[in-house]
This record gives C-alpha cells, sequence and structure tokens, in this order.
C-alpha cells in the first residue's frame, strides 16, 4: 500500500473553503454543511433548493451525485438518487447547476459528493476539468479509498479542488497520516459506524476524544456527519467541531414536506447552532 | 507451483495492471482492487490478514478438508457422459459432478471455507446476499453447524420466485432480510449486505457467494472453490493418464468457472467461460458482462459491468438467477482481456434444450445455470474429433428450477 507524501506547495492555502473556514474562526461558530441530492426530486425544484440554501443558513453545501447503487447511503439517500436518476439527472446536469449556481454567489463553497463509477464513465480527468470550470471547490469520493486515490487526488490539487479525506469510527490512528495527507479542505468525520440517516446520533465522549486525536494530527477543519437529526445535535456537535454536516434529516424534510419546510429546517439549525457555547 | 498467472491478484488485489501505474495520460486499470468505503477499509485488511495465516495454517486446513470429505461429500466424481458423448459424435464430454455436494452446488465449497475463517477471527454473526438461494441456502447450512446466526439479505423479486429455497433457509435457522431497494435483485441484495456490514463491522463477517468483492474476496473465493480443478486434474490423469483439451464452465459472478480453471492457468489447456445472453445479445436483456459490458467500479471492485453512456448500472437478465448479475469477478475480466479464457454466451432457450437433453440421455437434471455450460461443451464437442477430451463443470443440481423449467419445457403439465 502506497501513500502520497504531503505535499505543501500543492496545498490551496486561498480557495472559497479556507476562506470560509477563515471567516467562520472569526466569527467564532462552526459551519452548518448541508446535504442534498443533484435533482431531486427533480432538476427545477433542485435548482431552487440550492440557490436559496445559503440565505437559509447554510455555510458549505455537499450536493450529491445520483448513482443507481450507492452501498454507503441509507433509505432516504437511496430513494433520493433513485428520483433524480428517474427524472433524467446526470453528471452534465449537476455540473450546470453548479454553474448556474455561482452566477449569483461566488462565496458559498460547493462539494460534490458521489461515487466513482459516474465519474470514471464520463472520464476522470474531464470530469476534474469540468468540475474546476463550473465552480466546484472539493470532491467527497465514497468508494476511493486511499490506497487508489493518489493520481487522482494529485490532479484534483492541481486544479484547485480539495478532495477531502473521509475518517470513520473504525480508522486507525496509524492509518491517519496517510489519509490526511491526500487530503485538503476539510476532514469528514464520519460519526459512527453505519450509512447515512441510519441512526439517530449519540454524542458520546468517545467522539469528543476521537476529534482531540483526530485535531493534534491535522491544521484542517474537521466536519462531523452521519445522524445529525435536529438542532440539539447539531449544537452539541458545533461545540466540539469546525463543520456539522446534515444530510439524511434534509432529504427526508425535502421529500416529506418541501422546499419552504426544508429551508426552515436549514435555519432552525443554524440558529441552534449559534446558541452553542 | 507458480508462475505469473497464478500469482495474481498483486497486493491491492489487482489483477493485470494497478490503476495509474503507467503513464498517467494513458492509466492503464487493472481489475479487483479495494473500492469501498473507508469505514470498511481496515476490516477487510484484517480479513485479508487472517486469510492469509489461515492458507499456511495445517490446522485450519485439516479442518477445512474433514467438513469437505465427512460434511459435504468431497470429493466429487468426475463422470464420463457416455450418452451425451454418442449423442454429439465427438469429442469426449466429462462432467464435474459438483450437483452432488450437499446443499446441490459448489457453493458450498466457498461458504464453508469463508465461516470457518469467520469462526478463527471470532465473529459471531454471518451475514450474506442471495439470488437464485443456493449461495444462501450454503451459508445458513454451514451457519448452522458451526452455531453461529446468519442473516441472509435477498431481493424481494427474488423471494417471489425462489420460493422452495427462501423455506429451506427459514428451516436452516437463518433470517432472511427481503431487500426492496434499487431493482430488489442479486446486485441489491449485495449493497444491503455492504450496508449491514458497515454498520456491524465489530462482530460480523460477510461471506460474498462469488469472485467478486473487494480483495481479498475475489482471490480468497476462487481459492476454496478451486478445489473444483484441483480434483478434476487429478482425477483425469488417475484414470486417462491426460490432462482436458478443453474446460467449460458457466459464469454469472464465475466462481465455479474459477474454482474449474484455476488449477489449469499454467497448462495448454483452453478454457471457456459461458455468460448467459438472456433473449440474446442483440435484445438487451441478457447478464452478458464480458460480451455485451465494459469495465467500470461495482461492489468494491473495477471489473466488466452493464451500465449505461452514464455509468449507471443496468439490470441483468437471465432464465437462471444464478446468473442474474450486471458483473463478474474481475480474475475473468483479466483472463478475458489477456486471451488466456475465451467467453461465449448462452441463451435461456438454449440452456432450457440442454437441460432436456441432459434429463434424458444421462438421468441428470442439470441447475439452468450449469445448462449454460452444457449447451456449449455439446456445440463443441460436435465440432472435435473423438481423441479430444472437454471437462464441463456441473456446477448444481436443478431441483430448485423445476417451476421454470416444467413451465417451458412441459407447458401442458404447468398449466394442469
Amino acid at each position: 500500500m502506497s501513500a502520497m507524501p504531503l505535499n505543501t506547495e500543492t496545498l490551496n492555502t486561498d480557495s472559497r473553503l479556507t476562506r470560509r473556514f477563515a471567516a467562520l474562526r472569526e466569527e467564532q461558530r462552526a459551519a452548518l454543511v448541508t446535504y442534498v441530492m443533484a435533482g431531486d426530486p427533480d432538476l427545477e425544484q433542485s435548482r431552487q433548493l440550492l440557490e436559496r440554501l445559503p440565505k437559509a443558513g447554510a455555510d458549505i453545501i455537499e450536493l450529491g451525485m445520483p448513482f443507481s447503487d450507492p452501498m454507503a447511503d441509507g433509505v432516504a439517500i437511496q430513494r433520493a438518487g433513485q428520483r433524480a436518476l428517474a427524472n433524467g439527472q446526470t453528471l452534465v446536469r449537476t455540473l450546470d447547476m453548479v454553474r448556474d449556481f455561482r452566477e449569483g454567489d461566488a462565496d458559498t463553497p460547493i462539494v460534490l459528493m458521489g461515487y466513482l463509477n459516474p465519474i470514471q464513465r464520463f472520464g476522470e480527468e474531464r470530469f476534474l476539468q469540468a468540475a474546476a470550470e463550473a465552480g466546484v471547490d472539493g470532491l467527497i469520493l465514497v468508494d476511493l479509498p486511499l490506497e487508489h486515490g493518489a493520481a487522482l487526488t494529485a490532479r484534483a490539487r492541481d486544479l484547485g479542488l480539495a478532495r477531502i479525506p473521509l475518517v470513520a469510527p473504525t480508522t486507525p490512528l496509524e492509518r491517519l497520516p496517510a489519509l490526511l495527507a491526500q487530503g485538503d479542505g476539510f476532514v469528514y468525520r464520519i460519526a459512527f459506524n453505519g450509512v447515512t440517516g441510519s441512526q439517530r446520533l449519540d454524542i458520546a465522549a468517545s467522539l469528543g476524544d476521537s476529534l482531540c486525536d483526530l485535531k493534534r494530527q491535522t491544521p484542517l477543519p474537521i466536519a462531523v456527519g452521519f445522524g445529525v437529526r435536529d438542532g440539539d445535535t447539531a449544537a452539541a456537535i458545533a461545540a466540539i467541531a469546525d463543520a456539522v454536516v446534515v444530510g439524511s434529516a434534509l432529504v427526508e424534510r425535502l421529500t416529506d414536506q418541501g422546499i419552504e419546510a426544508a429551508l426552515a429546517l436549514v435555519g432552525e439549525l443554524a440558529e441552534a447552532m449559534q446558541r452553542a457555547p | 507451483m507458480s508462475s505469473i498467472m497464478t500469482d495474481l491478484p498483486d497486493e491491492n488485489g489487482f489483477f493485470g495492471a494497478s490503476p495509474n501505474d503507467g503513464d498517467d495520460n494513458q492509466p492503464q486499470q487493472g481489475y479487483g482492487g479495494r473500492y469501498v468505503a473507508e469505514t470498511l477499509m481496515p476490516l477487510i485488511g484484517e480479513i485479508e490478514a487472517a486469510y492469509d495465516a489461515a492458507r499456511v495454517d495445517t490446522a485450519f486446513q485439516a479442518r477445512l478438508e474433514e467438513l469437505q470429505r465427512d460434511y459435504v461429500g468431497r470429493a466429487t466424481p468426475l463422470y464420463f457422459a457416455e450418452r451425451l458423448t454418442e449423442h454429439f459424435g465427438g469429442a469426449k464430454i466429462y462432467l464435474k459432478r459438483e450437483d452432488l455436494n450437499h446443499t446441490g452446488a459448489h457453493k458450498i465449497n466457498n461458504a464453508l471455507g469463508q465461516a470457518l475463517l469467520a469462526q478463527r477471527m471470532g465473529r459471531q454473526r454471518l451475514i450474506a446476499e442471495t439470488g437464485a438461494g443456493m449461495h444462501g441456502v450454503a451459508v445458513a447450512t454451514v451457519a448452522a453447524r458451526l452455531g453461529l446466526p446468519c442473516v441472509i439479505y435477498m431481493g424481494a423479486t427474488d423471494i417471489e420466485r425462489q420460493q422452495p429455497n427462501v423455506q429451506r433457509m427459514h428451516l436452516l435457522g437463518a433470517e432472511i432480510v427481503p431487500v426492496h431497494s434499487g431493482t430488489a435483485t442479486l446486485k441489491d441484495a449485495m449493497n444491503e449486505a455492504l450496508r449491514d456490514w458497515v454498520a456491524n463491522v465489530d462482530d460480523t463477517f460477510y461471506i460474498i457467494g462469488t469472485v467478486a468483492g473487494p480483495a481479498p474476496y475475489p482471490r480468497m473465493v476462487r481459492d476454496f472453490q478451486s478445489v473444483i480443478g484441483v480434483e478434476t486434474r487429478e482425477q483425469l490423469l488417475a484414470t486417462q493418464g491426460r490432462l482436458p483439451d478443453t474446460l467449460v464452465a458457466c459464469v454469472g459472478g464465475g466462481s465455479n468457472a474459477m474454482g474449474l480453471f484455476h488449477a489449469f492457468l499454467d497448462d495448454d489447456v483452453a478454457m471457456i467461460g459461458v455468460e448467459a445472453a438472456g433473449e440474446g445479445l442483440e435484445s438487451g436483456r441478457h447478464a452478458a458482462s464480458l460480451n455485451g459490458g465494459s469495465p467500470g467500479i461495482l461492489h468494491g471492485n473495477r471489473t466488466y459491468l452493464l451500465q449505461d453512456d452514464h455509468g449507471q448500472i443496468l439490470d441483468a437478465h437471465s432464465i437462471s438467477a444464478g446468473l442474474d448479475y450486471p458483473g463478474i469477478g474481475p480474475e475473468h475480466a483479466y483472463l478475458h482481456d489477456s486471451g488466456r479464457a475465451s467467453y461465449v454466451a448462452v441463451t435461456d432457450n438454449e440452456a432450457l434444450a440442454a437441460v432436456g437433453l441432459c434429463c434424458r440421455l444421462e438421468g441428470i437434471l442439470p441447475a439452468l445455470e450449469s445448462a449454460h455450460a452444457l449447451h456449449e461443451a455439446g456445440r463443441l464437442a460436435a465440432e472435435q474429433s473423438v481423441d479430444r477430451v472437454i471437462v464441463v463443470c456441473l456446477s448444481g443440481r436443478g431441483d430448485k428450477d423445476m417451476d421454470t423449467i416444467t413451465r417451458h419445457l412441459m407447458p401442458e403439465e404447468a398449466e394442469t
């Protein structure tokens, strides 16, 4: 197993992500990262939602790229992906959504999250260039492990795209240096062993300890996600991490109650996090 | 014995060149690898280490051999199919009788090996995916034998059409979880088993049923199935003093084929994998990943897949539920590209005809999966001279397929 050595010269020190985290540090608050599936429930509503997320309280947007076989996702995000695909969502349309968003918002970072096969089919190099050109800031690739990701990471960095590393509760300490060396933007700490949205997060002391271990190993901001469903949980995580990711709960709210209710949830979470100590 | 081919995969689980090893502008990509979520990466590393230790542990191997002999019923016969040979009038056809294994198919060779490994690792819970139910039955069987609880993921669509195997698994004490996500078939059952595994990494062992999934599964499953080829080689040498000219096996994920092929990779023996052409390759309704698909990444490995222009996975179709999978084991992808093995496709109707022929001429009811290989072997035998030898892997028995077979071959009986 080989890992790429840390090359600090190519790290992006001036990007939308670093600027956003620096500004939040000034304000002494954690970032609210909102996940929505591109094209869910359809392209038009998805565009509207994306455009309105920052004003509702989202600091960073994760945009899901739908895949037919999302093996790390729970029911809510699986179904969102199926709806999007049934309505004709493609990688090209997802990148177009980002391009349109950028016309009205030059500051809110957008991170694409998804699986490797649609990207490989599109062409890795072609995808990375198109993503950078459209105004994407980072990538979270669920099924591209450290061991197979060196070339893609290097190329993404060249183009100014952050490769955001996923760190799991199962990740051994000795694996962290290589994992973190490939990452930039921020670190995504998966809160528990499971798929997205599968349980309500129970903030155990062990999570705080583990975040301390992580902070000692990286200067990157740390986001915690999976299982954040309400303001109390978001506030509790905001107290110990640099960013809080909400995904399944938001996708469910959109499905059950529509755009206005989804945006209201974003507002509630943002407000709860402001109250965090 | 070792060679370039039998030493594969490499340390990263690739058969052939690793991704991005060569010129960055023209990345050569191998097949296999470990394309899984970070949560599972440490775990599959543990499995690999435990498996490599078990391989060279004589006590583990002795226990495996003892159960293979006394519980599974190995060695299975290599049977000279005299009347099929006469019928086709050419090469001699031998059948490797994996249908005579306990539970009626080759699947138990692998289920037993992995369950013993799980026990050795101290894992207290087994999970598996199943399509037709033969792998599910094999896992439920060894779980009962070893006293371990097991959960079988099965597509809701497959549960409808494979009721006898569902009842068998229940009787053996397995919990069956119907999978409604996606297309509710084998690929979705595999997704759901992976999701269970991510949530239960501490106590659970995932017994993958074919030579696919993240490394080390393709190699491990191949090794547990390679007893098929090892026995075939010994048996033919003992009775005929020679090696076969041609091996023929059906390929869904490809575990019985890899099991038969592996012991012969370094020999001058032709290998033919038979994919399911379903209603015909041109119909689009088939399960032929090599003959009708393209390389991509699914279920932890890079291999040939049925996929659309956007990289979304397509539904497979075959009359045999065991071949109804949109991917194929990565070692087959490698053998295909390197030309070491060749892969053909046989339709639903051709397989059905082979079932009838084998029943009438040999008194053997083959599984619909295995019948794909029988059809191709018959076609080849007719073209070849009488001094040639073809070995077909009769991977399973056809009792499970009686409903489908009756409906197609004896519609008048199905109506009554």
